[in-house]
């Protein structure tokens, strides 16, 4: 009797059904796909700032009076600009100073963020409070702001806008870590290490260090990107450096003007910074999935 | 539940205080003199730079600078600008609306976008819609807004024309700035619920509630989901500080009147007192809008709730 | 009997990064109405993974089932839809999970995942189905349903979730109820408990049980019928009388002579299983017991046994009469044995003031502890106001003798791992002295402390924490040797060499890092790292609880092989009783803060002096199937150590409790010879 009561109870309820969770091999091959693209145009990108004029079919400063203001065309593929530039020339070149930026905010924000994340999370106590206390503080300045301010108080040069990007960059390093190095010190191999008379430096530096920093190079990874995004915008807001050869942020800002007659001017420098970070992002996803315990598929 | 949140409060307080010094610490003490942005120290004759120096107040010893700076804050004077004596606060106040608007709405948009795409895309682990998501996701953290913005600008205003390409008069010019912050906030959202989802959705908790026979609807939408989205409240009150400093450079090429465009102009024009005011108010909404979230927190996390 | 449930030739498969790994292989099983089936096997053995199949979670965790039928009820559960099999979840057939504290969704109260389960499957009114909520928490033993009801997760103590979760799943009444190891999260106390409670509920409820468990206590315990898993395979399947009494597998007989073995006294080598069990992913040819098998011949290297059913039990061995053979032989000299104990006994009975047994020579204490507080502030009090503390070590003065083993036991929540890291200094005291052969060690601190701890050193719990995965064994062995010792690089690879083999492992395993080690590989590591700088003093907390039992015997022989080998003096942490009985000359029994108790180790286990040991010894489920008996389960759980009860501690749980026990806190007073116990009326 029984039976036939469920039997009947279960073909009534045969109604829309999410589709079945399952994973399937394609969406794998797709992010190797995306891997493999994000190191091809890091590596181009690279190239170009290592090498620009292996590249760039003409010199950066060099202005064709002639063609003023081209669309793109095959000589010249992103166009000319107002002084009769080469944008691909110069979007080439511009690379560099944007990379720059990227990187050593990262390495300079990094390092002092992880540092002050780690003797804080490591140390405690009276410590931890204070230097979260000022972290907290700094956080409550939007990056960008923070940067703005430095980089206008201090005058622009490459320097201070890597000063500026790196301390706009430092809490959220600063926060990471410390969560990490605290949750490293309550392990098990962290007693046993103490149990064994290893001293306190000795347990931060042996143990305690090497296992608190992958999480800080994923997040340098993803770093990479938004240090070059607020570098190119610092660039964009005016607090770029005059030089003769623009950064990509400077590069769209002058173009700005001429947005409603030459397009591409503006268009070029930004797809290059977006394909640039993408990538960066993507790798960093990459890094994060590899790296994190918790994220691995089974 | 009152003492935590005046305690909460009083934190705030301090926090506030502790950035005002920051900033004038960078405004003030970072190598680079305030006056030399103002007259051309080259031309200039000494007599001049101290009596511009005076006027300025920071001939004074450091310390009556401080206090100076932290009496006038407490009485809500910012100071005036160098450019045109303006007082800074009611110039603030003033275009403050504009960018409320702009990050409200863009706040808004990346939440409701963001939260459904990452539920979605969850849900539905990897079919095109999780697909989509990621890309979402990506493209979100990796456009600069200045860029995006631009091109929003160049196809809606430019070449199609439906929508104003500046001003900040009316919702219609609200629409491409708040597109553009959205989409980055969206990107950010999406990440952050997607992978706060993926993890639920691997806690013991869930083969319980599947095996009780829940359909998978209430499961993910009514369990997994308020568990994930606890984690990302907190997103939130970062978000906001994300718009206002979104603002700066949104407003700057969709030439709204807010505060961010203020504070972009004072920078370029070296008007520091404007610059600091700006910098200070946008902590003070920074904070309070973390302190609402914070205790808002308490009340949805009853975790939480029972630790306070 | 009517058959319920029927899982037929079931095979499993599990989508891995390496590619397709059969998880289970030709399951067969049946449960009738009524009936209580329990299912054994050691981690790995896929005992969970059956019980996922029939209630078709599986699908939700990258599992397919790749072959064989699973009928409930006549309703082959393999063929119908997740949308079908929903409707049957919860009402039909329910489970109860081994994480009390995971299994319910921590942002919403019980009521309400209560009252959700019921209205998914009945129609009722929620007032009505709120009602029914309270009435099953009460049936449970959950004291005032009606506010727990309002509760979250959190606020309640893992046995009062598990209740609640027992509640959960009878909320429809099913006619089967999956029980996937549910007392293995709760201490010994709860356990007995929730045991009790399933048997109670089973016959109201008329359901069938199918519990999962790696303790053949338990099963031993409540089981009709048992089914032991290895390496997803059958092993064996028998009414769990004659399987106690006969085991028919080598595999059985090794797990059974594990446990049982720790029933046994000091000194003696225990019976265990060789090696390690085998990963899915390599798993041996032919029968896949054999490398472990004393038994194995050719044969069993070459061709994999089937199920051979003889007398309604089932047995995949090739050499079962002579496994049966060999039991014969040495039941009878077992026997001699045990009557050899019992002349003891009745001995000890007309002479109750000596002891039987002869107690160790009384050595100098290497330990000597007095009045040994140790506080926590609780979180959120401020300084300078009233204090709330956790007194988690309160007023505990002993002492441990040189060369001997020091047993201490209680539940969770006792304050005995508090203890021994106080004991070690890995947390400062609160108050009260502790010398260590001549020094005090209360007062010590940077380098002075760093160098006595060449002397005490200690064994984790948790084989996979407390080796940092970034080291090599070599180097993590070293460690100790690189603090204290002078060497050069090639003298400490000597030395960790033969630390290796002394702790039997492989020299060359220096080179490796720890993932690549089993659990009881693992532990070794540990040993062999502790014993470096050769201690005088080893503390063991929980060293071999997170140990599969076939591999819990060997780790317990090492321990004690080391002991005899480097006179080593253990201070041995567990709340497995016998596995602490078998290892320990005395046992201190630990209960909110307190020692309550201390004797030689068969003294404590004959003749228990306070109500908490003998409640303790009794929630022990016994693998011996002659000694099915009324549990004396203890009631209740343990307070909050932060506002310990009055007088004596645990008055409010005891069955001889009186007006005074409430008042007066009883001092530690001697029993006996050796004997001391901290209560007003001592058994």
């Amino acid at each position: 009797m029984r039976e036939s009561a469920t039997a009947k109870a279960v073909l009534q309820k045969r109604k829309w059904e999410l589709p079945a969770l399952r994973s399937s091999g394609r969406r794998f091959e797709l992010s190797r796909l995306f891997v493999a693209g994000a190191v091809a145009v890091i590596a181009f990108i690279a190239l170009c700032a290592i090498a620009p004029q292996w590249i760039a079919p003409y010199s950066p400063t060099e202005m064709l009076a002639d063609s003023l203001m081209q669309a793109p065309s095959a000589a010249h593929p992103f166009g000319t600009d107002y002084f009769g530039r080469d944008v691909f020339s110069l979007v080439v070149y511009g690379s560099r100073d944007s990379l720059f930026i990227g990187l050593m905010s990262v390495v300079v924000g990094g390092l002092v963020g992880g540092t002050i994340g780690a003797l804080s999370g490591y140390i405690g106590g009276w410590f931890d409070t204070i230097l979260m206390r000022i972290i907290d503080t700094l956080m409550t300045i939007p990056g960008i702001l923070l940067a703005l301010a430095i980089a206008a108080a201090m005058g622009p040069s490459l320097t201070n806008i890597v000063l500026a990007v790196a301390s706009s960059a430092i809490p959220g390093y600063a926060r990471v870590m410390r969560g990490q190095t605290m949750s490293i010190n309550g392990r098990p191999y962290i007693t046993a290490a103490r149990s064994i008379g290893v001293s306190r430096f000795g347990i931060f530096r042996r143990h305690v260090l090497p296992n608190s920093l992958s999480p800080l190079l994923v997040m340098a990874t993803l770093g990479i990107g938004s240090s070059i995004l607020a570098g190119s915008g610092l660039s964009f807001l005016g607090l770029g450096l005059l030089k003769e050869i623009p950064d990509w942020g400077t590069l769209l800002s002058q173009g700005r003007g001429y947005l409603t007659v030459a397009w591409w001017i503006c268009t070029f420098p930004g797809l290059a910074i977006t394909l640039l970070v993408l990538a960066v992002n993507i790798l960093g996803d990459w890094l994060r999935d590899r790296l994190d315990p918790k994220r691995k598929e089974a | 539940m009152v003492r935590a949140i005046l305690g909460r409060a009083l934190s705030s307080l301090l926090v506030v205080a502790g950035s005002s010094l920051l900033v004038f610490v960078i405004m003030y003490l970072l190598p680079g003199d305030p006056v030399d942005s103002l007259i051309d120290p080259s031309s200039a004759t000494p007599e001049q730079i101290a009596s511009l120096r005076h006027q300025l107040g920071v001939d004074r010893p450091l310390y009556v600078q401080l206090a100076d700076y932290f009496g006038k804050l407490l009485q809500g004077d910012f100071g005036k600008s160098l450019l045109n004596s303006e007082p800074v606060l009611p110039k603030i106040v003033e275009h403050f609306p504009a960018t409320l608007a702009l990050a409200a709405a863009s706040a808004l948009l990346s939440v409701v976008a963001g939260v459904l795409l990452a539920v979605l895309s969850a849900v539905h682990r990897n079919r095109w819609i999780d697909v989509v998501a990621r890309i979402v996701g990506l493209l979100g953290i990796s456009m600069p807004t200045f860029w995006s913005g631009i091109l929003l600008l160049l196809i809606f205003s430019v070449h199609l024309g439906w929508l104003p390409a500046m001003g900040s008069d009316g919702w219609r010019t609200l629409v491409l700035p708040a597109a553009t912050l959205g989409l980055i906030g969206a990107g950010f959202i999406v990440r952050m619920v997607r992978n706060s989802m993926l993890e639920v959705v691997n806690e013991h908790f869930i083969v319980t509630l599947r095996s009780k026979g829940l359909s998978e609807r209430s499961v993910m939408y009514r369990h997994a989901l308020r568990n994930a989205l606890i984690p990302a409240v907190t997103m939130i009150g970062m978000l906001v500080g994300e718009m206002l400093a979104g603002a700066v450079v949104i407003e700057t090429v969709f030439s709204r009147q807010g505060i961010g465009r203020i504070v972009a102009d004072a920078i370029l024009a070296k008007d520091l007192p404007v610059v600091q005011g700006v910098i200070v108010f946008s902590a003070i909404v920074y904070v309070l809008v973390n302190l609402l979230v914070d205790i808002s927190y308490s009340y949805i996390d009853p975790r939480v709730r029972r630790a306070a | 009997m009517e058959r319920l449930l029927e899982i037929n030739d079931l095979s499993v498969d599990f989508h891995t990064r390496r590619g397709l790994l059969r998880a289970l292989s030709e399951v067969s099983l049946t449960i009738r109405r009524g009936e209580t089936v329990c299912l054994v096997g050691e981690s790995g053995s896929g005992k969970t993974i059956t019980s996922k199949a029939v209630m078709r979670l599986l699908d939700y965790e990258n599992g397919r089932i790749a072959g064989g039928r699973i009928r409930l009820d006549g309703l082959d559960l393999t063929a119908l839809s997740q949308n079908e099999l929903r409707s049957l979840r919860g009402k039909k057939m329910a489970m109860v999970f081994q994480e009390p504290m995971a299994a319910f969704d921590p942002v919403y109260t019980i009521g309400y995942q209560l009252v959700e389960t019921i209205r998914r499957h009945e129609t009722r009114s929620k007032k009505e189905a709120w009602e029914h909520a309270v009435s099953l928490l009460a049936r449970v033993g959950i004291p005032e349903p009606r506010i727990r009801m309002k509760q979250y997760p959190g606020e309640l103590s893992g046995g009062m979730l598990q209740r609640a979760m027992i509640a959960l799943a009878l909320s429809c009444g099913p006619e089967l109820l999956i029980a996937d190891e549910p007392t293995t999260a709760l201490d010994v106390t709860i356990q007995a408990q929730i045991l009790q409670l399933l048997q109670e509920l089973k016959e109201e409820f008329r359901m069938s049980i199918l519990l999962i468990t790696h303790d053949l206590g338990i099963a031993a315990e409540i089981a009709d019928r048992v089914v032991v898993l290895y390496a997803g395979r059958v092993a064996e399947q028998a009414p769990a009388a004659e399987l106690f009494a006969r085991p028919h597998h080598p595999y059985t007989r090794g797990l059974l002579d594990s446990v049982a073995a720790l029933d046994t006294e000091k000194g003696e080598k225990l019976r265990s299983i060789a090696g390690s069990i085998p990963s899915l992913s390599a798993l041996p040819d032919g029968c896949l017991f054999h490398p472990r098998c004393p038994f194995a011949s050719d044969k069993c290297r070459n061709e994999a046994p089937p199920l051979i059913s003889r007398n309604g039990r089932a047995a995949a061995c090739w050499h079962t009469d002579k496994l049966l053979t060999a039991t014969n032989a040495e039941k009878g000299s077992a026997r001699q044995e045990i009557e050899l104990l019992s002349e003891k006994l009745i001995l000890a009975e007309k002479n109750p003031s000596a002891s039987p047994f002869e107690s160790p020579e009384a050595s100098p204490d290497l330990f000597q502890v007095s009045g040994l507080r140790k506080f926590y502030r609780l979180k959120g009090s401020l300084p300078g106001r009233a204090r709330a503390h956790i007194r988690a070590v309160d007023d505990v003065s002993f002492a441990i003798r040189r060369g001997e083993t020091f047993g201490l036991v209680g539940e969770s929540g006792s304050g005995k791992s508090t203890l021994g890291r106080v004991l070690l200094q890995l947390e400062k005291a609160t108050a009260g002295r502790i010398r260590f052969g001549d020094r005090e060690l209360t007062g010590l601190r940077g380098a002075a402390l760093r160098e006595v701890r060449k002397d005490m050193q200690m064994i984790f719990q948790d084989p996979y924490g407390s080796l940092d995965p970034r080291w090599n064994v070599g180097d993590i062995i070293g460690e100790p040797l690189r603090v204290h010792e002078r060497l050069t690089a090639s003298e400490k690879k000597e030395r960790v060499a033969r630390l290796l083999e002394s702790v039997g492992l492989d020299a060359s395993y220096a080179n490796r890092y720890p993932h690549e080690f089993s659990g009881g590989q693992r532990q070794r590591i540990g040993i062999a790292r502790a014993i470096a700088l050769s201690p005088k003093f080893v503390l063991a907390d929980e060293a071999v609880s997170a140990l599969d039992v076939s591999v819990q015997a060997q780790v317990v022989n090492l321990l004690q092989e080391l002991q005899e080998k480097l006179g080593l003096t253990y201070l041995f942490i567990a709340h497995g009783l016998q596995v602490v009985r078998h290892l320990s000359d005395r046992i201190g029994v630990m209960y909110l803060g307190k020692l309550v108790e201390i004797a030689p180790s068969r003294e404590l286990f004959l003749r228990p002096a306070h109500p908490y040991t003998k409640a303790l010894i009794a929630s022990i489920p016994s693998a011996d199937i002659g000694a099915k008996r009324e549990r004396i389960a203890l009631q209740g759980e343990i307070p909050s150590p932060a506002r310990p009860p009055s007088g004596c501690r645990f008055h409010t749980r005891c069955p001889l409790a009186t007006a005074r026990c409430k008042e007066e806190e009883p001092e530690l007073r001697t029993i006996g010879s050796e004997h001391v116990a901290a209560c007003h009326y001592p058994l």
